[in-house]
């Protein structure tokens, strides 16, 4: 079996590393950071943390140096989704593509390059710390399920989480997983930004009164547009988040992070994802177009010498 | 009140707008101010204050941070950023018993806690002239437009008085006009600046064209426009007839004419709080809107957000 990773930074090096220890998965990793390639090609890829392992994928940043697999796993940002496939296509004429992005709306723009898509979601979080290591700061599982439009079979998508599962990241095979992945996407959409825009870590956010409920505005849109398209969440995202400030009191979200380097957020794929999906099914999400305005607004503000 | 003249004022609070006053009254009537801070006061009765760019004016000021020291005037000008206005407010308490006060912050809400304090008569008026403080002794006198004046509505003097005022002010070589309502003004102003302050200093951006432009569905001049909706329905439920549409004063303060540079973009005064970690006004620009919203019953989750991010970015200073 061969499996193709597409984008091979924190997430996609986790997904790497687990499969290729497997005997038989031939695991091929392709990204642009070449230092990152040349380290995984020379001395393999080592994970520390919360996994600990060192396994040989075979990394490359020319996607014609890679052969046609059996799966993909897609774990760019989701701001590279379009090029990243677009590049890779001819590696997945017959192949399952899954994404284990954040987000709504990488498995539309899949599905428009490759033939069967699967819907993932994934809660294992990591940092690169140097080329070819990767620190995996949280477990936990990884849900798959057909992309309805585009989907791949049942019988697929159970064949490449049992794999995961045997390499030793839990992966579940379910008939919708939507109801996972827009439970994940409503809880980021509802923190990421909003420690971005107020400098305050989760916790602290939390414990400001108004700052919770505009939280808890945001999350309400969210669930009405998940509503709206017949999802069933399997988690309440307000015990997420409140639980979040339990265990991750200082955590500072990616997308604050990405503030605060002034690097693109994924802001398009999460608040602007409920807002489309939001047009789409006519449910109003005011709150959700502010804030993804107000992070259009803080990225454009670098491109100013202000 | 004297009777058909005032011959005294006293202002309180020299920053920009506040000197620009006191400098201008120095040669018309008796003019003094209330400072905060001793040393300012003393620069002041040494060195009197010195106005130069539109006005070339040097004046003789009598000036205390103790409101005993400086008689009985006849108006009083609370010139402080609203942040103030609560502490100035309670050291004009038991003073000045017989002075109409006038207020010309930014927002809405300063003469409710001013009258809290006292039972003067109260004017209320916006300004649209500035300039920029040099020292404690010097201001330039920048834009020469003009100050708006009225009645506050709650508790205002007679139309009269609010004409002498007018004239005063006139006569001292700013500019003032008289309104028997001044709250279609106030309230375009107060729109305007809830709306634009609030996502400045959230998006670190200033008065940009990208405030205005509305192609794609992420725009921010989406935002802008949505929020400044949400405020005229605030006004409508009000009563007051806008003076002047906040989406057009938003639309005008980008073009720079032909040029339509963003190089030239408007710091807000709010932005220039954020950057430097200062306390913001917005609890009396988006935070007065949000009041009023919920007095009168107008869903407003804009400015609720924007007035929630504004405060909760000023929390994170005191980290």
């Amino acid at each position: 079996m061969k499996v193709c990773i597409v984008g091979c930074g924190a997430i996609g090096s986790l997904f790497a590393a687990y499969l290729a220890k497997l005997d038989d998965v031939e695991v091929w990793a392709y990204d642009l950071d070449s230092a990152h390639v040349d380290a995984i090609n020379q001395s393999g890829l080592r994970i520390s943390g919360v996994g600990d392992m060192h396994s040989f994928p075979k990394a490359r940043s020319s996607a014609q140096d890679i052969p046609a697999c059996d799966f993909g796993i897609v774990a760019t940002k989701s701001l590279h989704t379009r090029a990243a496939i677009e590049a890779t296509a001819h590696v997945f004429e017959n192949a399952a593509v899954c994404s284990v992005q954040n987000g709504a709306g990488n498995e539309e723009i899949i599905a428009e390059f490759v033939p069967r898509v699967i819907r993932g979601t994934t809660f294992p979080a990591g940092h690169i710390i140097e080329p070819g290591h990767v620190g995996q700061d949280t477990g936990g599982k990884t849900w798959m399920g057909p992309f309805e439009p585009k989907p791949a079979s049942m019988e697929e998508i159970e064949t490449l989480a049992s794999r995961l599962t045997e390499g030793g990241m839990e992966t579940l095979a379910m008939e919708d997983s939507r109801g996972a992945q827009w439970t994940k996407l409503i809880f980021n959409a509802a923190t990421n930004p909003i420690g971005a825009l107020t400098q305050l870590p989760h916790g602290v956010a939390c414990d400001q009164e108004r700052v919770r409920s505009l939280i808890s505005g945001l999350v309400a849109e969210g669930i009405a547009v998940a509503d709206a398209l017949g999802i069933k969440l399997d988690g309440d995202p307000e015990k997420l988040i409140d639980h979040a400030r339990e265990v991750a009191y200082e955590h500072k979200a990616s997308m604050f992070q990405d503030v605060l380097a002034k690097r693109p957020t994924e802001i398009a794929a999460l608040n602007g994802g409920i807002v489309q999906f939001g047009k789409q099914t006519g449910v109003p999400t005011p709150l959700n177009e502010a804030i993804w305005a107000l992070i259009e607004g803080l990225e454009y503000s670098w491109t100013r010498d202000n | 009140m004297a009777d058909n003249d005032i011959n005294s004022v006293c202002v309180v609070g020299a920053g920009a707008i506040g000197s620009l006053f006191a400098g201008h009254f120095g040669s018309t009537v008796d003019a003094s101010v209330l400072t905060r801070r001793p040393i300012h006061a003393h620069e002041l009765n040494r060195h009197g204050l010195k106005i130069t760019g539109k006005s070339n004016l040097q004046t003789k000021i009598r000036a205390s941070t103790d409101p005993a020291d400086l008689g009985e005037p006849d108006l009083v000008i609370v010139a402080t950023k609203a942040t103030a206005v609560e502490s100035s407010a309670k050291t004009l308490s038991g003073h000045f018993a017989d002075a109409t006060i006038m207020t010309v912050q930014n927002g809405l809400g300063c003469e409710d806690v001013i009258a809290q304090a006292g039972d003067w008569p109260i004017i209320s008026a916006i300004t649209f002239m500035s300039g920029t403080k040099h020292s404690d002794i010097h201001v330039e006198y920048e834009l020469d437009t003009a100050t708006w004046l009225g009645p506050w509505v709650k508790r205002g003097p007679g139309i009269e008085v609010v004409k002498q005022v007018e004239a005063l002010i006139n006569r001292s070589g700013l500019k003032a006009t008289a309104f028997d309502d001044v709250r279609p003004a106030q309230w375009s102003k107060l729109l305007f600046n809830s709306c634009v302050n609030s996502i400045g200093a959230v998006t670190n951006l200033p008065h940009v064209k990208a405030f205005a432009n509305r192609d794609a569905m992420e725009d921010l001049g989406h935002l802008v426009f949505d929020m400044m909706e949400e405020g005229k329905r605030v006004a409508a439920a009000e009563g007051i007839e806008l003076h002047e549409d906040p989406w057009d004063m938003n639309v005008e303060a980008v073009s720079h004419g032909s040029t339509g540079q963003d190089e030239y973009a408007h710091i807000f005064s709010m932005l220039g709080d954020v950057r430097s970690q200062r306390l913001t006004e917005v609890d009396w620009l988006t935070g007065a809107v949000v009041r009023e919203a919920h007095r009168l019953g107008v869903p407003v989750p804009i400015h609720e957000t924007m007035f929630r991010l504004v405060k909760a970015l000023e929390q994170s200073w005191r980290r």
